[in-house]
């Protein structure tokens, strides 16, 4: 370590209601790998996109190497040395590789010589990809590769990666840790964004934390526990979920010999997928995004249709029933995406708990609707599930994606299933949050419900599952007991590290 | 009946002028559908752009100025498109069709004096020996210059799209307007350029309705050949080749129907009629039935919020 490479004093930024950033301060040393911690809606990604000049910031300055850098925008940050690993990736699917990294370059070579530098630059960093295929037919963990070349060939100083192992198996993430090592051992510094505890404290020099815009303070990983460091997001100390072991009840739902091809063409078959959950039993399924959480949440739901054998719930064949027949039974779901799929964006609260309560909570007589009942049921959820919100009159959209996630999975879990089916149920939801829904879970297979959980947060599924298994390309792995599993069984049963290999060192 | 009255040669030349409107406005369609927008004023930009051209070659007698004049109003319509979509976020279908609306409205209002007027010809090729030559002379080289301007537009935007950083940089921009924006271009900016592109590209082939196709000015004279090529770049898969072979195809029925309806052969005049439409429709589809797919972010509004 050299010297400061980034220093950022007292740098504001409001938006309408919302203070994102109050009088943020830290420094980046030359060489080393900085740790921003925070909570969803704590300001990180504001912070990283001043940086990178997509945000001006309202007040404060930025000095690089101790000169003042206040880039305009973000092909000046690419010029000074900043490069970026977003979180939703900001690539283009219909394009190819190369033309995907010529699109984050400033002076991209021609075509012919830039497929060579991808080659050797991913054989380098062990991140194999070939430059001519279309990234729309790619792997998450390909598609972060593609992002993570893109930055390496302009020889940034400074590399941002924004919750770059949400979307990695255990093995993948290994590797990347190897990739990211070695390029802190050339001299580039990385600012690292991340709710994922354990990972900072293996990867991280400093870290940063970030509470409601503010710095509330910085620690060194390696010296401070996982749970001081939540506790710090977080400001309050954190309840664990707690659960009681339950014994064996009878099957509740089996799924025999599903397959199924995909209404999405970018999709993926499900094929031969059998399994069995019982009453009170959670069934955790993990796996890399893509690989037939979103079809088998359909199988399941009933948005997807199948042979009427293929699901059977507590004896009865529900697998040509659609969603209403099926809520009628008592199965319900909760899909993963929140907007337009859980929720109607532009609909009310009130609206939104109609649309799938209707049927169990008998909010609808003689085709009209009782509203009445509807609102104290919309009210019920939001006061259970600590929704916070103007009232149930509040349209889906204006909530922040942590709250809808609490209102689309408490009007669920309220409705008092007998199988309930939720993918992602605590997908970008803060950690106080996410222990109350997972208790809730809890909670209702401690009174009789069969639960189904398909994540991609492990660190979630060994906290509450009885049984794991793993989605691969659309394959169900072998379906074991949570308790005892461990990160290499795990990453074993994802399906390992595809063709990953080992970076250079 | 007398088919043998129909010359080939006649036919493969008359088709290719029939085809170059509809050419023309599908290029710039393409070109704007590419970066995501889907501007359906195409028929209103090309009526603006046919009387522009009329009124201007017949007062100025150039008819060159005359589709300067066609191209350059064509964007300025297209601008005010442009100020819909992108600044005011209007929808853009609900826009182009306004548009359309609009434009055959103002072109009626500015050809009131026009209607009946003969405008000045055009120039065409004439290469000493290369344009005498049996069957090629009169297919390949003795048309106005419009035409081969059509020609040479597809390869230049084929090559623009494929090869250029330009290129490039707007198909990214059609596909995802987030990632482009992430990445620091400027969307509306793009968007607003080939949307300008694509308003002339219509107002040149308006023009060339009015000034070689047909030779005068009539209310609503484009008939239709705007919402043609929209669906042509729909069908043509976004593809400028494919565009090219759609619009022949078009053209070549179009005028074999013609010829038969002359040469009185014994099938209903509405059959006909309706053949271009079909055949056209029928071989894109077949054509278009591999995957590549529309600009992912076409017809969806962008705003750069935080």
């Amino acid at each position: 370590m050299t010297g400061t490479l980034l220093s950022i004093s007292g740098l504001t930024k409001a938006y309408p209601g919302v203070v994102a950033n109050d009088t943020v301060s830290f420094e980046i040393q030359e060489g080393e790998v900085h740790a921003l911690l925070g909570e969803n809606g704590a300001g990180k990604s504001t912070l990283v996109k001043m940086i990178y000049g997509l945000v001006k910031p309202d007040s404060g300055t930025m000095a690089w190497k101790g000169g003042a850098f206040a880039p305009s925008e973000p092909r000046v940050a690419r010029a000074t040395g900043v490069a970026m690993v977003f979180q939703h990736f900001s690539l283009f699917d219909a394009l190819s590789v190369a033309e995907n990294v010529a699109l984050g370059m400033e002076n991209p070579p021609p075509m012919r010589d830039l497929a060579t530098r991808i080659r050797d630059v991913s054989e380098n960093y062990g991140l194999p990809l070939d430059p001519d295929r279309t990234v729309g037919d790619l792997s998450a963990g390909e598609r972060q590769r593609v992002e993570i070349i893109r930055c390496l060939l302009q020889d940034p100083k400074l590399l941002i990666m924004d919750e770059p192992t949400s979307v990695l198996t255990p093995q993948e993430v290994e590797i990347l840790f190897k990739t990211l090592n070695k390029l802190k051992a050339e001299g580039t510094s990385i600012l690292y964004i991340s709710h994922k505890l354990e990972e900072i404290r293996t990867l991280c020099d400093h870290a940063t934390i970030l509470r409601l815009g503010k710095n509330v303070g910085t620690c060194i990983p390696a010296e401070t526990t996982a749970r001081e460091m939540a506790e710090m997001m977080v400001g309050d100390t954190l309840h664990t979920p707690t659960r009681t072991a339950n014994e064996g009840g009878e099957v509740v739902l089996e799924v025999k010999n599903l397959s199924l091809s995909s209404s999405n063409p970018f999709g993926t078959r499900l094929k031969d997928i059998s399994f069995e959950v019982q009453a009170g039993e959670i069934l955790g399924l993990g796996g890399v995004a893509g690989n037939g959480q979103d079809e088998l949440l359909a199988a399941l739901s009933g948005e997807a249709k199948t042979e009427s054998q293929a699901v059977v719930v507590k004896g009865k064949a529900v697998g040509h029933m659609g969603p209403n027949e099926r809520r009628e039974l008592g199965i319900l779901a909760a899909p993963e995406e929140r907007l337009g799929h859980a929720a109607a964006p532009d609909m009310s609260l009130t609206e939104n708990a109609l649309l799938t309560g209707a049927i169990r909570q008998k909010l609808i007589k003689n085709n009209f609707v009782n509203w009445s009942e509807t609102i104290s049921f919309a009210e019920k959820i939001i006061s259970a599930f600590d929704v916070r919100t103007p009232g149930p009159a509040s349209a889906a959209r204006s909530l922040s994606g942590g709250n809808l996630q609490k209102f689309v999975i408490g009007r669920e879990v309220l409705q008092d299933p007998e199988v309930l089916v939720v993918n992602q149920p605590t997908w970008g939801v803060d950690a106080a949050a996410a222990a109350s829904i997972r208790q809730s879970l809890l909670d209702l297979a401690a009174n009789g419900a069969a639960l189904v959980v398909i994540s991609q947060d492990l660190d979630e599924l060994m906290e509450i599952s009885d049984h794991f298994g793993a989605l691969n390309e659309g394959r169900l792995s072998e379906i074991r007991p949570a308790v005892g599993l461990t990160v290499d069984e795990i990453g074993l049963m994802m399906g390992g590290a595809h063709d990953l290999e080992d970076a250079h060192v | 009946m007398d088919l043998s009255a129909i010359n080939p040669v006649l036919l493969i030349a008359s088709l290719m002028v029939a085809a170059t409107p509809l050419l023309l406005a599908a290029i710039g369609e393409l070109v704007v559908e590419r970066a995501g927008v889907l501007n359906l004023g195409v028929e209103g930009m090309m009526i603006v752009g046919a009387i522009a051209g009329f009124a201007i070659s017949v007062e100025t007698t150039s008819p060159f100025l005359g589709v300067i004049a066609a191209a350059l109003c064509g964007a300025l319509l297209s601008l005010l498109f442009a100020f819909l979509t992108q600044f005011a976020l209007a929808n853009q279908v609900a826009s182009g069709l306004a548009l359309t609306l609009f434009g055959l409205g103002l072109s009626a209002l500015m050809g009131q004096s026009y209607v009946g007027v003969r405008p000045p010809a055009m120039a065409r090729l004439d290469i000493p020996v290369l344009s005498d030559l049996p069957v090629v002379g009169p297919i390949l080289f003795s048309h106005d210059p419009i035409l081969y301007f059509g020609l040479g537009l597809t390869a230049a935007v084929w090559a623009w799209l494929k090869y250029a950083r330009g290129g490039l940089v707007l198909r990214a921009v059609g596909e995802n307007h987030d990632a482009a924006h992430a990445l620091g271009y400027n969307v509306v900016r793009v968007r607003v350029l080939a949307i300008m592109f694509g308003g002339a590209c219509a107002g040149i082939g308006g023009a060339y309705i009015s000034l070689i196709r047909v030779p005068q000015w009539t209310e609503g004279m484009t008939a239709g050949i705007g919402w043609i090529a929209l669906a042509l770049v729909v069908f043509a898969s976004w593809k400028p080749w494919r565009a090219l072979l759609g619009a022949y195809l078009f053209g070549g029925i179009n005028v074999l129907q013609l010829n038969l309806q002359a040469a009185g052969v014994a099938i209903p005049v509405e059959y006909l009629a309706m053949s271009p439409y079909l055949i056209t429709i029928l071989v894109l589809v077949i054509m278009s039935a591999d995957k590549s797919g529309a600009p992912a972010s076409l017809g969806r509004a962008f705003h750069a919020s935080h």
